[in-house]
C-alpha cells in the first residue's frame, strides 16, 4: 500500500480579485523508501499540493478530492486528527532553515517538544533521542548544539537541525519543499547526501520538491513535472532526464546548465512567464509558451495518458521534433 | 538544561546566549538606562523598608510640630503637613502604595492582555473579530465615570482600584499584542510548529507569547508611569486611597492646596513621582534600543 495516495485533489483560494485555481486535480502516490520529485516553476501548484497534505492552507485556501494517508482520508480532518499524524507519521522540511526555528528557544527544546509531544517521551529520554539523531544528520558536538539557539548556528547546521526535527519521530513520509534553495552549493550538496542515506536507512518515502533539477537528478526515483497545477509529465528519473515528452520538461532541461557541455550551447530560457491562475489559456495551459504548439492545443486540453510502463504525459504531439 | 549530557571533550560547557541575554548585555551599555535602574532602585527600595526603619509612623501626629519645614533637628527630613505628620514617612508610603498599585494593575493588564491579544491573533477570523469589537467597546466606555460608579457602588477600596485600573490598561496590551501575533503567525518557524504537530494552546505559549515579549517590556515601561499617573488622578480626585493611608496623588494634591504656605509639602513628593516617571521612560528607551539594536 501507498504511504501517501492523492487522488484528483484541486485545491483553490478565494482573493479579492476571485478564485485562484492552485493545483487542478492530480494524482500522485508515493511507496515506502521511495523518492519522488516534484518539480515546477514557482506558482506551479507543487508546494499547495503538499500544503493541503499537511494542514497547512492558508485560511482562505479549499482543497477538494481525496488524500489518503496509509489509506486513511486525511483531507478535511480538523487540526487535533490532524496532529496525531503530522510531525509524527508524516513530517515536512521548511524551504528556509533561517526562518524555520523558533528564535528563542533551545534547539534542545524545539527537538525535544517534538517528542514529548507524539512519543510521550519524558524530558531525559526525549534529550538523549534529540541527541542520537543530531548526530545521525552529522552535527558535530550534538550536546553541545541542544543548548544553543537558532541564531548561534550556520544555515547548513540549522537545515540539518531541521532534517533531525522531521525524522525524529521516524516518519513513513517526509516532504520537503525546497530543501536546498536557501543553502550555499557545497552545504547544499551534504545536506542532499545526508538526506539519501537517511532515506535508505531509515526506508522513509521521500517527497522532494524543487524547482531544482540537480537536485532531483541525484535524489529521486521518480520525477513528476507540474505546470499550472497539472501534471505534465511523469516518469522515472533517467529516462525523463534523457528522453523528455513535454516540451515544458525540455525547456526546464535546457535552461539547466551542464558541465558536461560547458562552451558547446547557450543556455535557452522557457520564454514568457507563468500563466496568470486565474485566466488559465483554453486547451494546454503551456501553449502560449510552447515552440510545438498547434491548433489542436488551443481547442482541447490535453490528457495525461500512459506512454510507456511508469511514464506518462499530458501532450498532443507525439514527437518533440523541431517545427519549421 | 544544566543536567544535559556534556560534550565528549573537555570544551568549556557552553550555555547559547539568547537573544534576551544579548540584549540585556546590549541595556547594561546604556549609561541612562543603567544609571535610571539605579536611582529607580533606590527609591523602590526606600519606600519598600524606609517605613519600618524611619524614626516616625507614617499616621502619628505631632501636634506641637504642624505644618513645619524640614528641619532636621526634630527629625523632620521632608517637614510635616498641616496635621502635624511626618512627611518624609508619608511620602515613602505613598510611593509604596504608588509602585504596589503599577505593579498590581499592570500585571493584570499583562496576563489578561497578553492571552486575550495573542488568542485574537492566532486564533483570527469570526473569533477574533469578535474580541476585538469588544475591546473597541470597552475603550469607549468613559473610564472616569465607571472608575468612579465602582467606587460608589463597592466603597472606596485598593484593591478596586487595582481591579479598575487593570481592567483599563489591559485593553491596549492586548491590541499591541494582537497586532505582533498577526505578524508571527505567518512566520515560517510558527507554520514549522504546526507542521510538526504541536497543538494550538502549546504554539501560543511557547512559540508566540515570548516571541512578542520584545514590544511588550516597552510597552511595560510604559504602562507602569501611566498607573501612577492615573491613580495619582483618582487619588486627586478623592477616589483613590483612603486616609490615612496615603499615596504619591493623595500627597500631591494636598500639598497643591497648601502651595503658598507650605511648598515643601508639594515638593517632595512631586519630585519623588517625577523621578519614577522620568527612569521608567528612561528604562522604557534603553530596552527599546537594547532589543531592537538596528533601528535606532
Amino acid at each position: 500500500m501507498a504511504v501517501i495516495d492523492i487522488r484528483n485533489l484541486e485545491v483553490g483560494f478565494d482573493t479579492p480579485e476571485g478564485k485562484v485555481q492552485a493545483v487542478n486535480g492530480i494524482n500522485l502516490s508515493v511507496d515506502r523508501g521511495e523518492c519522488i520529485g516534484i518539480v515546477g516553476e514557482s506558482g506551479s501548484g507543487k508546494s499547495q499540493t503538499f500544503m493541503a497534505a499537511m494542514g497547512l492552507l492558508a485560511r482562505n485556501g479549499t482543497a477538494r478530492g481525496e488524500i489518503l494517508f496509509q489509506g486513511e482520508q486525511i483531507l478535511g480532518l480538523g487540526s487535533r486528527a490532524l496532529n496525531r499524524i503530522r510531525g509524527n507519521a508524516m513530517s515536512m522540511i521548511f524551504q528556509d532553515p533561517m526562518t524555520a526555528l523558533t528564535p528563542h528557544l533551545r534547539i534542545g527544546d524545539q527537538l525535544t517538544e517534538v517528542l514529548t509531544t507524539h512519543k510521550g517521551l519524558g524530558k531525559r529520554a526525549a534529550a538523549a533521542r534529540a541527541v542520537a539523531m543530531l548526530e545521525q544528520v552529522r552535527i558535530p558536538e550534538p550536546a553541545r548544539r541542544m543548548r544553543q539557539y537558532p541564531h548561534e548556528l550556520s544555515g547548513g547546521m540549522r537545515q540539518r537541525v531541521m532534517i533531525a526535527m522531521a525524522l525524529l519521530c521516524e516518519p513513513e513520509l517526509l516532504i520537503a519543499d525546497e530543501p536546498t534553495t536557501a543553502l550555499d552549493v557545497t552545504v547544499q550538496a551534504q545536506v542532499l547526501s545526508l538526506m539519501r542515506d537517511l532515506k535508505d536507512r531509515l526506508n522513509t518515502a521521500l517527497v522532494l520538491i524543487t524547482h531544482d533539477l540537480g537536485v532531483v537528478a541525484g535524489l529521486a526515483d521518480r520525477v513528476m513535472v507540474m505546470y499550472a497545477g497539472l501534471v505534465v509529465e511523469e516518469g522515472p528519473v533517467e529516462t525523463i532526464f534523457t528522453d523528455p515528452r513535454h516540451p515544458y520538461t525540455q525547456g526546464l532541461l535546457n535552461s539547466m546548465p551542464r558541465i558536461d557541455r560547458a562552451g558547446e550551447e547557450r543556455l535557452t530560457a522557457i520564454p514568457g512567464q507563468p500563466p496568470n491562475l486565474q485566466r488559465l489559456p483554453s486547451g494546454c495551459a503551456f501553449r502560449p509558451r510552447c515552440a510545438y504548439a498547434f491548433e489542436r492545443c488551443e481547442q482541447e486540453r490535453p490528457e495525461l495518458e500512459d506512454i510507456a510502463p511508469g511514464r506518462r504525459k499530458a501532450c498532443h504531439r507525439e514527437r518533440l521534433e523541431a517545427v519549421s | 538544561m544544566t543536567n544535559g549530557t556534556q560534550a565528549p571533550d573537555m570544551a568549556p560547557p557552553v550555555r547559547g546566549r539568547s537573544l534576551w541575554q544579548d540584549a540585556l548585555r546590549r541595556l547594561s551599555h546604556n549609561r541612562a538606562a543603567v544609571a535610571a535602574v539605579v536611582v529607580l532602585a533606590l527609591v523602590v527600595l526606600l519606600a519598600v523598608v524606609g517605613p519600618w526603619i524611619a524614626p516616625h509612623a507614617y499616621d502619628e501626629l505631632y501636634f506641637d510640630h504642624v505644618a513645619i519645614g524640614p528641619d532636621l533637628d526634630a527629625g523632620f527630613l521632608f517637614g510635616t503637613d498641616t496635621v502635624g505628620r511626618d512627611l518624609f514617612v508619608r511620602t515613602l508610603m505613598g510611593a509604596r502604595i504608588s509602585i504596589l498599585v503599577a505593579l498590581a494593575a499592570t500585571s493584570v493588564s499583562l496576563l489578561i492582555g497578553i492571552l486575550y491579544g495573542a488568542i485574537a491573533g492566532f486564533v483570527g477570523g469570526r473569533v477574533d473579530n469578535l474580541m476585538m469589537r469588544f475591546v473597541d467597546i470597552m475603550y469607549a466606555l468613559p473610564f472616569m465615570f465607571f472608575v468612579i460608579i465602582l467606587m460608589v457602588v463597592f466603597g472606596r477600596n485598593i484593591v478596586l482600584m487595582f481591579l479598575a485600573l487593570g481592567a483599563v490598561e489591559w485593553l491596549t496590551m492586548a491590541r499591541i499584542v494582537r497586532g505582533q501575533t498577526l505578524t508571527l503567525k505567518n512566520r515560517e518557524f510558527v507554520e514549522a510548529a504546526v507542521a510538526s504537530g504541536v497543538t494550538r494552546p502549546r504554539i501560543i505559549l511557547r512559540h508566540i507569547i515570548p516571541n512578542l515579549l520584545g514590544p511588550v517590556a516597552v510597552y511595560i515601561t510604559l504602562t507602569i508611569p501611566q498607573v501612577i499617573l492615573v491613580e495619582s488622578f483618582l487619588s486627586f480626585l478623592g477616589l483613590g486611597v483612603q486616609e490615612p493611608l496615603t499615596s504619591l496623588g493623595v500627597l500631591i494634591s494636598e500639598g497643591a492646596d497648601e502651595m503658598e504656605t507650605a511648598p515643601w509639602m508639594l515638593i517632595f513628593p512631586a519630585t519623588v513621582l517625577a523621578t519614577m516617571l522620568f527612569c521608567f521612560n528612561f528604562i522604557g528607551d534603553g530596552v527599546r534600543d537594547a532589543l531592537d539594536p538596528k533601528d535606532r
